[in-house]
């Protein structure tokens, strides 16, 4: 079918949202508490536009688009029904971008730059909300929240976590975790899922609080090395230092999902206690070598042994968490230079 | 895996045995109870009320060890029935005649007996099973496990091609793997029995082919040593030389006593890792690796896709890519390497040498991996294997499969199974969370036993209890749990203090040698 979005013909799929087709078409709309994974709220307003036949501002994230559709998204009704949602927003939390972790990756501060809102035009004076710092991994700042949703509708329908969601009413409603404990201390298994899709900085990770800006980072997608799943991770790195984690959004077999050692589990790499020299054992204690000692050595005693007992009195275990071209190596080692195959690894633990 | 991740989204059915996903797969256990949460009947198998239960439309509590039982059991519902799929066995599978010989002796009374699941339940869960069309099996380490784990996989076989279950779309039999690249371990060889790709080694056209690939003759078509064997060859001295390369052995294989006697008596032993522990300590040379993000390279997931790992950072001091190291201790020995990075050793040798990899090219996996088979560079992967039942191998056989106790049961003395596990927040011995901020969320191996016990024997929450075995005894911190059933203790080997494994029976599966890892006897006391 073909609608027409801001005097621009458009080819879209049934089912697909105005909101959808908007964006994929490069034609920006506000919104908050829309995201691919959770899909439509129609929550947060901040998504208004303009449809021809239909009275009042629609939400574009909850209307189906249809045959011959005609939107506006940047009326002068539109933008102001917009910035009066982002504005309200702005006042009635504690959006101070200067040391927040979202900022440059903050929704509320590309909506607010887009509608070109410079400071919020009022400042509610009692917002007081509490910061939950209980958690080892997640950090909540209930003061940056905007309600929208997106952790309570993560937690409870994309990862079943069933952990995170609304509690009080009106001006008091706020995310609480079970019945309203600390999140430390709640069923929470800190996946960190509702981190990774709060617009805002209300729920950050704790690990790289102050540690980077957004955009000092690299993304470097690769590979968990924890379980057989393969997630798929997004490293976000400064130099050679690992800041932050995130799933990468549609990609095989994850779709962005992580569990806590994905996610925040990634440091030990970075440990004091790494190898960083090899080592040779002389009486009973270890000393530092070269390479060449220690290569030197091996080849003299796997030589020996090999000469005097035959090929099968050496055998060698690899490695289930190191890569594929490693154990292709070492058992390519035992068959093609030491000619035996005692080679396995620990296929049944 | 025979199917995918992606494919739990649209399965009808799924039966999980001895899998502890939420805990073990978290990530894919989400997309499990997102398909629980549109419909999806699950029926979980487990000795432990573990968290997937909670989403379980049939919940069996099956006594450790007793699956072979408890599936046929099943498979005899199935058959008296008629519920089975006599289209797909006609067509697809062989041997039926000789399963259903062996099933008919599992009557559902007679496996309830053994497996402590009312006949009742295993009639309706066979039925429910038959209901459905396909039904996606998912198992773990809780089948494999035990020194009869060949012949529970083997049922699990069985049900799914008795069921028509293989070649479908959201069926199939699927374990999920336990480390990263576990998968990848196995594809690439680090087997006694066959090059990479599953090529036997035995096969002379085999060998004359890696001969010729690698410019080497004389290559060995005797089936090498298994893990536990090579064990066993350090104490009689039959194995003299032993390189170990990123496994803590000592801490994670069964009754760890006997692995560091076996360790000690290593004549020269190579220790490869990224961090000292418990087993560098019994080396002659430690080999320090690059570790995860510090090369790159290719892990192979649980579904067989290939995916790439990649570098942001160079390895400490003087640690090098493991890949680096074969290859200088090969030169060592006169053999020149061509292959000079992880891309290299992938599109030039790995991939040209098994068909399976064929198409499998680092240009090619650059976003999300591709799924072997895939044998030409326009192949798009395998999503799941066997499709429209044709099996590599032609037709399914079944096997006929008896049921065997675990080696140790419990007895007078020693009254409680041990079963062993994972935990959410650990990951094998630590050598990795133990360094990244997990021990905070748990902080020391706990005895998980249950209500029924711990109010019998006076035991609190949170009191330290012993656990006694055969072969050691560990002081532990009990943890009263209704997840574990009166008469079990449930323990990992996250810890080196209370590791289950001073306790665990080194016995294996006479084929696999997978150790029983999920049953042994014990007493738990004040």
């Amino acid at each position: 079918m073909k609608v027409t979005i801001n005097g621009r013909l458009i080819e879209a799929k049934e089912g697909q949202t105005i909101l959808q087709v908007a964006l994929a078409n490069g034609m920006y709309i506000p919104h908050l508490c829309y995201h691919d994974k959770v899909g439509a709220a129609g929550k947060c307003r901040a998504c208004v536009v303009e449809v021809e036949g239909m009275r009042g501002l629609q939400t574009s994230c909850s209307v189906q688009l249809r045959d011959g559709m005609v939107i506006n998204t940047d009326s002068e009704t539109v933008k102001n029904a917009q910035k009066l949602v982002i504005d309200l927003m702005l006042s009635s939390g504690k959006h101070d971008c200067l040391s927040c972790e979202q900022n440059g990756n903050c929704e509320l501060q590309d909506a607010a730059y887009f509608l070109g809102i410079e400071r919020a035009s009022v400042q509610y004076g009692d917002i007081n909300r509490e910061t939950d710092e209980s958690s080892e991994f997640v950090y909540v700042e209930r003061d940056k929240c905007i309600s929208c949703g997106r952790c309570v509708e993560a937690c409870n329908n994309v990862v079943v976590n069933e952990v995170i969601n609304f509690g009080n009413r009106g001006h008091h409603t706020e995310i609480v975790f079970d019945t309203d404990l600390p999140m430390g201390q709640s069923t929470c298994v800190q996946c960190g899922e509702c981190s990774q899709l709060c617009p805002v900085g209300a729920i950050v990770d704790k690990k790289n609080k102050g540690v980077a800006r957004y955009w000092e980072t690299q993304k470097v997608r690769t590979t968990c090395p924890y379980c057989g799943v393969g997630c798929q991770l997004e490293l976000h790195v400064k130099g050679e230092q690992i800041v932050k984690v995130t799933g990468v959004e549609d990609a095989e077999p994850n779709k962005g999902r992580l569990c806590v050692k994905g996610r925040y589990g990634y440091d030990f790499i970075y440990s004091k206690d790494r190898l960083t020299t090899p080592l040779i054992k002389e009486n009973g204690q270890f000393r530092e070598a070269s390479w060449e000692e220690a290569l030197g050595l091996i080849r003299e005693k796997f030589g020996k042994i090999i000469e005097e007992s035959g090929p099968d009195a050496v055998a060698g275990v690899s490695c289930a968490r190191s890569i594929n071209e490693d154990s292709y190596s070492m058992q390519k080692l035992f068959r093609s230079v030491f000619k035996t195959n005692n080679i396995d690894h620990c296929a049944r633990t | 895996m025979t199917n995918s991740f992606s494919e739990f989204k649209n399965a009808k059915c799924f039966f999980c045995i001895g899998t502890n996903m939420t805990e073990a797969h978290p990530v894919a256990a989400t997309f499990l109870k997102n398909a629980v949460r549109n419909g999806a009947t699950l029926i979980v198998a487990d000795p432990r009320k573990q968290p997937l239960t909670k989403y379980a439309k049939l919940f069996a509590q099956i006594k450790v060890g007793t699956d072979v039982a408890f599936l046929n059991g099943i498979m005899y519902v199935l058959i008296i029935e008629d519920l089975y799929d006599k289209e797909f066995v006609e067509n697809n599978c062989v041997d039926f005649d000789k399963l259903k010989e062996s099933v008919m002796k599992y009557p559902p009374e007679k496996a309830a007996g053994i497996c402590k699941v009312s006949a009742e339940k295993i009639t309706e869960i066979a039925r429910t099973l038959a209901s459905f069309k396909p039904v996606m099996l998912c198992y773990t380490l809780g089948i494999t496990e035990h020194t009869c784990g060949k012949n529970n996989v083997m049922s699990t076989a069985n049900l799914q091609m008795l069921l028509g279950n293989m070649g479908k779309e959201s069926g199939g039999v699927n374990p999920l793997r336990g480390q990263n690249n576990v998968q990848g371990a196995c594809d690439m060889a680090a087997l006694p029995n066959v090059y990479h790709g599953y090529q036997k080694v035995t096969d002379p056209a085999m060998k004359e082919k890696f001969e010729k690939a690698w410019g080497v003759t004389g290559l060995s078509d005797k089936v090498g040593l298994m893990m536990p064997d090579m064990m066993e060859g350090l104490v009689s001295k039959k194995v003299r030389g032993f390189w170990i390369f990123g496994e803590n052995l000592a801490n994670s294989e069964p009754d760890i006593s006997h692995v560091e006697h076996c360790l000690a008596s290593a004549e020269f032993m190579v220790v490869q890792d990224i961090f000292p522990n418990e087993t560098t300590k019994f080396a002659d040379v430690i080999l320090p690796s690059a570790a995860w993000s510090e090369d790159n390279g290719t892990f192979t997931n649980s579904e067989r896709r290939i995916n790439r790992v990649r570098k942001i950072k160079t390895p400490p001091g003087i640690a090098k890519p493991n890949w680096w190291i074969f290859k200088e201790t090969a030169k060592h020995f006169g053999h020149e390497w061509p292959s000079n990075s992880g891309q290299e050793i992938w599109d030039n040798e790995i991939s040209v040498l098994a068909p399976a990899y064929g198409g499998v090219k680092y240009h090619r996996i650059e976003n999300d991996g591709l799924q072997w088979p895939c044998p030409t560079i326009e192949h798009p992967g395998t999503k799941y294997l066997y499709k429209d039942g044709k099996f590599s191998h032609g037709k399914g056989i079944f096997k006929s499969v008896e049921w065997t106790p675990p080696a140790e049961v419990e007895d007078k003395d020693f009254p409680f199974v041990l079963s062993t596990g994972r935990r959410l927040y650990q990951y094998h011995t630590r050598t990795q969370t133990g360094r990244a901020g997990m021990d905070a969320l748990y902080k020391e191996e706990t005895a998980d036993i249950s209500i029924a016990d711990a109010d019998r024997l006076g035991i609190k929450h949170g009191e330290k209890v012993y656990v006694e075995s055969r072969r050691g005894k560990v002081n532990v911190t009990a943890r009263v749990t209704e997840e574990v059933p009166a008469g079990m203790v449930w323990m990992t080997f996250h810890y080196r203090e209370g590791n289950a494994n001073w306790l665990t029976n080194a016995v294996f599966d006479p084929e696999t040698k997978t150790a029983e890892y999920k049953a042994c006897a014990v007493n738990v006391y004040k």
